[in-house]
């Protein structure tokens, strides 16, 4: 299995005010055709940065180093024009709130039909009937009636599958999924998650789900990467992020998750804060909370492999040792792609 | 999927049974309409010329020929109020019209694209919005001299500002809309976001100030002419008639009701009218 998506040593920046706030900072991660792979992490950790990073429709105010490789080209120097192109076409997204993510002036089908027709010369009947067997794939029920309604009619759940539809109109290679049940109740999250598991297996599309949520990472996908104040700390099959996880903060946040049974008011909690992005650790930027923590976590751990699939960023990694050891070779380290 | 099936577009929309301002806009409808009509069919409904002076009529009272009574020409009220009525009318809906046509695209871009275009746009136009409205109109036909076309022109500048202003805000509001990044998101360019998702949803508030709008624009109109910088005599317009009417109001109070009244029913329907469209228009109503 080949990469579809590269990112290579990606750092972010925000000019806010008069400081710079480093809301990516060296990032690498591949993701291979076909998988569906999760980005956790708590608010604010830049998983949704980086992935309107790759969108391209990050603010004028951020500036995107290192490159992002995206069925062999580098999308970080394409010009805006050039990644409209792609947007919606190649690369789509579903954003959280599906409430607020469709325009109220126009009916569901025709919202599915414009993405079609920005990219393709459909004429209007085509692009009509490709919407309505994209309404009817995603599970809108009497697509062809409900066609000509307005957003307003739909309940959550259902609207949220109308975006999905939008994202997948022109069949792109990737999917960017950003919190796409966070707004929904639970019900209708498993619903929409079994959705698309479905659409990856009949549409072939590669999934980057960006979520906070350990449960719907567990459900959906086959990989995980997990992020802390911009950096990416650890990268595993999502068995092994479960069953062992190797980065402190990997593990902080397993515990934290409630289990049945658990007697009440015990809830774990990872102590301190997340950090002043505007000045962050010089090294990890999970050391101040960490339990574990030591001198060498003021430099920067390298992601480093400590399996065939599993790596980490962590100085009590001994392949991260090794990999600083052999500093250079290290930051480009690939991570293999699904069940290689 | 070949040979799809006639597309049957749209359930019938359903509306609930007792909507917001519902009959508000319809008896503004109902009067706006029928004064459009009289507009229009001025030259058939007058009965009798506006502008024929007739000596042996000067200040008759209500009669069966004349039901607005005669001024002191001798000149038929009902027919010069019907007449008039048509170039304030004219005039009120041309300036808010020319003003909507500028100042809707002045503030869409300026809200759209923000930073030095918004600068650029908007500070002109908010020293337009800083002078009192009838000095700048009558300084300006002060410059250009008087007629009912530079008055239409005046009142148009007049409210450039305030539709600018209201359709920059919702713009605001409506640009910071998720929908309008997931448009951005689908590959949908600036043009086709702007004209396609941002105008439609922004357009609201600027078409309920529009309405509002006309009612004061007659009532400008017929200041300027009753000043004298709108409409020249003998073209009867509301203002001039006032004006008129003015030195015989106590001999003949009807040359002056008559024209008063047909502006104080016309800000009236447009009143409604704008009252109704603000609550049926409410982004966050049901229907849209």
């Amino acid at each position: 299995m080949t990469a579809l998506l590269a990112v290579d040593r990606v750092d972010v920046d925000f000019r806010v005010a008069d400081a710079d706030v480093s809301a990516v900072s060296d990032v690498s991660v591949e993701i291979a055709e076909g998988e569906i792979f999760g980005l956790v992490g708590e608010s604010g950790c830049g998983k949704t940065t980086l992935a309107l990073a790759l969108m391209g429709l990050l603010p004028a105010s951020a500036d995107v180093r290192g490159s992002i490789r995206f069925q062999g080209r580098d999308l970080v120097p394409l010009s805006d024009d050039e990644m409209r192109r792609l947007r919606g076409d190649r690369i789509s997204m579903v954003l959280q709130d599906p409430m607020t993510s469709l325009d109220p002036c126009f009916s569901i089908g025709e919202q599915v039909a414009e993405t079609i027709r920005a990219h393709r010369p459909a004429d209007r009947r085509e692009a009509r009937d490709r919407a309505i067997r994209l309404l009817r794939d995603v599970g809108i029920p009497d697509a062809e009636r409900r066609y000509a309604d307005p957003p307003h009619r739909l309940s959550g759940g259902m609207r949220q599958r109308v975006v999905i539809a939008t994202a997948l109109a022109n069949e792109p290679a990737l999917m960017i999924a950003d919190e796409p049940t966070t707004a929904l109740d639970v019900t209708i999250q498993a619903q929409v998650l079994d959705l698309l598991r479905d659409l990856r297996r009949t549409h072939h599309t590669t999934i980057l789900l960006i979520t906070h949520d350990l449960g719907v990472v567990a459900q959906l996908c086959d990989r995980v990467g997990v992020m802390y104040a911009g950096q990416l700390v650890e990268v595993a099959p999502v068995e092994t992020i479960f069953r062992a996880p190797r980065h402190p903060y990997t593990q902080a946040l397993l515990e934290a998750l409630p289990t049945a049974g658990q007697a009440r008011g015990a809830l774990r909690v990872i102590e301190g804060r997340v950090p002043d992005l505007t000045d962050p650790p010089p090294g990890c930027r999970f050391a101040p909370r960490c339990p574990h923590r030591m001198p060498e976590c003021d430099r920067v751990p390298p992601m480093a492999l400590e399996d065939a699939d599993h790596a980490v960023a962590c100085w009590l990694s001994d392949a991260t040792r090794a990999a600083a050891a052999g500093e250079g070779s290290v930051a480009e380290t690939p991570l293999g792609g699904v069940g290689a | 999927m070949s040979a799809a099936p006639a597309a049957v577009p749209a359930v019938a929309t359903r509306r609930p049974a007792a909507h917001p301002g519902r009959r508000k806009l319809r008896v503004g409808l109902v009067i706006l309409g029928a004064l459009l009509l009289v507009a229009v069919l001025a030259p058939w409904l007058a009965p009798h010329d506006p502008d024929a002076i007739e000596s042996n009529r000067v200040l008759r009272g209500i009669t069966l020929a004349h039901p607005f009574g005669s001024d002191d020409l001798g000149r038929d009220v009902l027919s010069r109020v019907i007449f008039a009525f048509r170039v304030s009318l004219s005039v009120a809906v041309g300036s808010v019209v020319v003003a909507f046509v500028v100042g809707v695209p002045l503030g869409l871009i300026a809200g759209y694209r923000g930073g030095w275009v918004d600068t650029v746009i908007m500070r002109p136009v908010d020293m337009l919005l800083a002078l009192p409205a009838l000095l700048l109109a009558i300084a300006l036909i002060a410059i250009v001299g008087p007629g009912s076309l530079i008055a239409l022109l005046a009142i148009s500048i007049i409210y450039l500002p305030i539709l600018a202003r209201v359709i920059r805000s919702s713009t605001l509001v409506v640009s910071s809309q998720t929908f309008v990044e997931g448009a951005r998101a689908r590959g949908a360019s600036s043009t086709s976001i702007v004209v396609r998702h941002i105008l439609p949803n922004a357009i609201g508030p600027a078409i309920v100030q529009a309405s509002v709008l006309m009612g004061f624009a007659l009532q400008i109109e017929a200041a300027l002419s009753f000043l004298g910088l709108g409409a020249q005599p003998p073209t009867p317009s509301l203002g001039v008639m006032l004006a008129d009417g003015r030195n015989v109001l106590t001999q003949a109070p009807w040359v002056e009701i008559f024209p008063g009244l047909a502006i104080a029913v016309t800000v009236l329907a447009f009143n409604l009218i704008g009252d109704a469209l603000r609550e049926r228009l409410d982004p966050r109503g049901v229907t849209r």
